[in-house]
């Protein structure tokens, strides 16, 4: 047997990435960054307001906590829609009962198919960030660019009209894009994304269309992925996010640089009643610690940028 | 095809002479941070996906550029704090990449072994010289940047073909990474008749497979490796033995993980008769002073001589 000889080539094998898109920096190099009141850590909430379609392709993969079983999976459909009704409360009361601020990333449809959730939502002055149409239209490299483009358009003017919001900040299904999703963003108004998890601070992103700001929402600490994926516990997940923000917090103080933490929640799956206490838990923990700062997305991708060259 | 590579003799744990580790330490302990570069759009081999989604896989290459971004330097300083030497597990091409974090580990007086060039180029279907020049370039180019002479070997992504160590062993090396047979170093039977070893990896104990396959909590992570320190060290009375902690910074340097991580190292740290050693002090100790009669042994048992027991052990 052997292989293509393209294999032993490696035409990206240089200084730097083996891509365009952000330049190569280690987060401990650069300089610090502050945050308002001299907080240490930057607290970014993000409360996914999803719909998951009965009627799911599942291409190129199924998005995570999509359906499950042979068409109707009414099991799944309704456990989802579970966060749109109940769950959004409890996680709404939680946040307020300890004073922290959440961003919610909604999917457009959403917007469309409960306009009464989405005005609460909207009237609480919280932040709401772009999360394309549904859970089953993912960003993926095999998809045409046209496609892609009606998919951002559609779901940046929904939402927009629907909130009466700038809606600057974009994150994506599952995580996923195409080689072209940043200058889609760029070009229908985005101005940050959460979607690269290769950091625990803003950085810039370039695109052909100018630039953009990653903020980096980590996956490794999303409740989906510790509690669905991971099957930890509820408390184990609320210790994880505990040790955390303790780290962070001590980190900050070691280097004088300010930190980020972003949590992924999901009120289908933290807003059950068995969970709520663990993510309360959460909340009481951030709400105790000293110099956090908790903020919208777009309040932390402002502060990062001012202090920029 | 063959059922068994056959690199290695059958010797039970209880039937060993007794290994001593230098001062009289009864167990070898060692941490191998991977030092990786996996690519957005490399080419694809026939037997494994470098990544489950159409490129861009944006949230696996992310996850693992996490680790060159955010997560070395913050294992560095923990193991700075303790005193211990990391044996990095590196893919070559991040000294063109990330030439700092090599100068990084270089200065702490780090040992480098090869890992292959990238994490997503596979061994799966090359053919010898293919293998041979992959080995050969990620071992100069560890040289060029490091000054330093690969001693071993861990196949990138754990891809190998039938001659991988062969292959190695022609390459100067002495040790591999790759057996998970054994916690103790074990003759490897390489074509060549080259002196080559096994030194004890692990992946039992490695942190991407606790947190990726296994999804452990961090707590219980840390857990794991203390209880299987207290194991190996009561049993290293009888002969010495090695643990391994393999480490991925991607993985294991997440603010909800590097705490658990590092009070286990300070566990291990707190106790004496632990050698802190590298990779390659390991195999070399072991070649040095128990290769030969562990060879021997194993040559007179072929031969129809009786396996006597073992004078130290068991354990």
């Amino acid at each position: 047997m052997t292989l293509d000889a393209a294999h032993l080539r490696y035409p990206h094998r240089r200084r730097g990435m083996d891509h365009e898109r952000y330049a190569w920096s280690m987060l401990a190099e650069r300089p610090a960054v502050a945050w308002p009141g001299g907080a240490r850590l930057a607290l970014w909430v993000n409360v996914a307001v999803q719909f998951f379609p009965l009627d799911q392709v599942g291409k190129p993969f199924v998005p995570p906590g999509g359906m499950a079983t042979p068409y109707p999976d009414l099991r799944h459909f309704t456990l989802r829609e579970y966060g749109n009704r109940v769950g959004i409360v409890r996680c709404l009361n939680a946040l307020d009962a300890f004073g922290i601020r959440a961003t919610f990333a909604v999917n457009a449809a959403v917007a469309e198919r409960h306009p009464a959730l989405l005005e609460r939502l909207a009237a609480r002055g919280d932040e709401l960030v772009a999360s394309s149409w549904h859970m089953d239209t993912p960003h993926h490299g095999d998809m045409p660019i046209g496609d892609e483009r009606a998919l951002v358009e559609r779901s940046l003017s929904t939402l927009r009209r629907c909130s009466g919001q700038a809606v600057e900040g974009w994150v994506s299904p599952a995580g996923s894009q195409s080689l072209f999703t940043p200058e889609l963003l760029v070009e229908h108004g985005v101005r940050y994304m959460g979607d690269w998890i290769n950091d625990e601070l803003p950085y810039a992103f370039r695109t052909l269309s100018g630039e953009l700001v990653a903020l980096p929402l980590s996956l490794e600490l999303d409740d989906h992925f510790l509690i669905g994926t991971s099957l930890h516990s509820e408390w184990e997940y609320a210790t994880q996010v505990k040790d955390a923000c303790d780290y962070l917090v001590a980190e900050a103080e070691a280097t004088g640089g300010g930190r980020l933490l972003a949590l992924s929640i999901h009120p289908w799956l933290l807003g059950q009643p068995h969970r709520i206490g663990a993510f309360e838990s959460v909340l009481e923990h951030l709400a105790a610690t000293p110099g956090i700062w908790s903020a919208s997305a777009s309040e932390i991708v402002a502060a990062w940028r001012d202090q920029q060259d | 095809m063959r059922a068994d590579p056959e690199l290695y003799r059958y010797r039970a744990w209880d039937e060993r002479l007794p290994i001593r580790w230098p001062g009289g330490a009864r167990l070898a302990f060692w941490v191998a941070p991977n030092i990786e570069f996996y690519e957005l759009d490399p080419p694809p081999n026939p037997a494994r996906r470098a990544w489950p989604r159409p490129v861009p896989d944006v949230q696996g290459y992310a996850t693992r550029d996490y680790g060159n971004r955010v997560g070395h330097m913050r294992m560095m300083e923990l193991l700075d704090r303790f005193g211990v030497r990391g044996s990095v597990s590196l893919s070559a091409a991040v000294c063109d990449h990330h030439p700092e974090i090599i100068e990084m580990c270089a200065a702490r007086g780090w040992e480098f072994f090869s890992h292959g060039i990238y994490n997503t180029r596979y061994a799966y279907g090359m053919d010898e010289e293919q293998e041979r020049a992959m080995i050969e370039d990620s071992v100069a180019a560890v040289a060029r940047h490091t000054g330093q002479r690969c001693a071993g070997y861990l196949a990138p992504a754990l891809t190998h073909t039938e001659r991988t160590l062969d292959l190695f062993a022609e390459a100067g090396g002495i040790y591999t990474c790759d057996l998970f047979h054994d916690d103790q170093p074990t003759p490897v039977h390489v074509r060549s008749g080259k002196r080559f070893v096994s030194v004890p990896y692990s992946l039992e104990l490695n942190d991407t497979i606790a947190y990726v396959v296994n999804r452990i909590e961090p707590r219980r992570y840390g857990e794991m490796i203390k209880q299987a320190f207290d194991r190996l060290y009561r049993e290293g009375e009888q002969g010495g033995t090695v643990m391994c902690v393999p480490l991925h910074a991607y993985q294991v340097s997440h603010p909800h993980r590097l705490r658990a991580f590092e009070h286990a190292l300070e566990y291990v740290v707190g106790h004496d008769g632990v050698w802190f050693a590298t990779g390659a002090e390991i195999a070399e100790h072991y070649l040095a002073h128990y290769y030969d009669q562990d060879v021997a042994r194993a040559a007179g048992a072929a031969d129809g001589g009786v396996q006597e027991r073992s004078e130290g052990t068991p354990p």
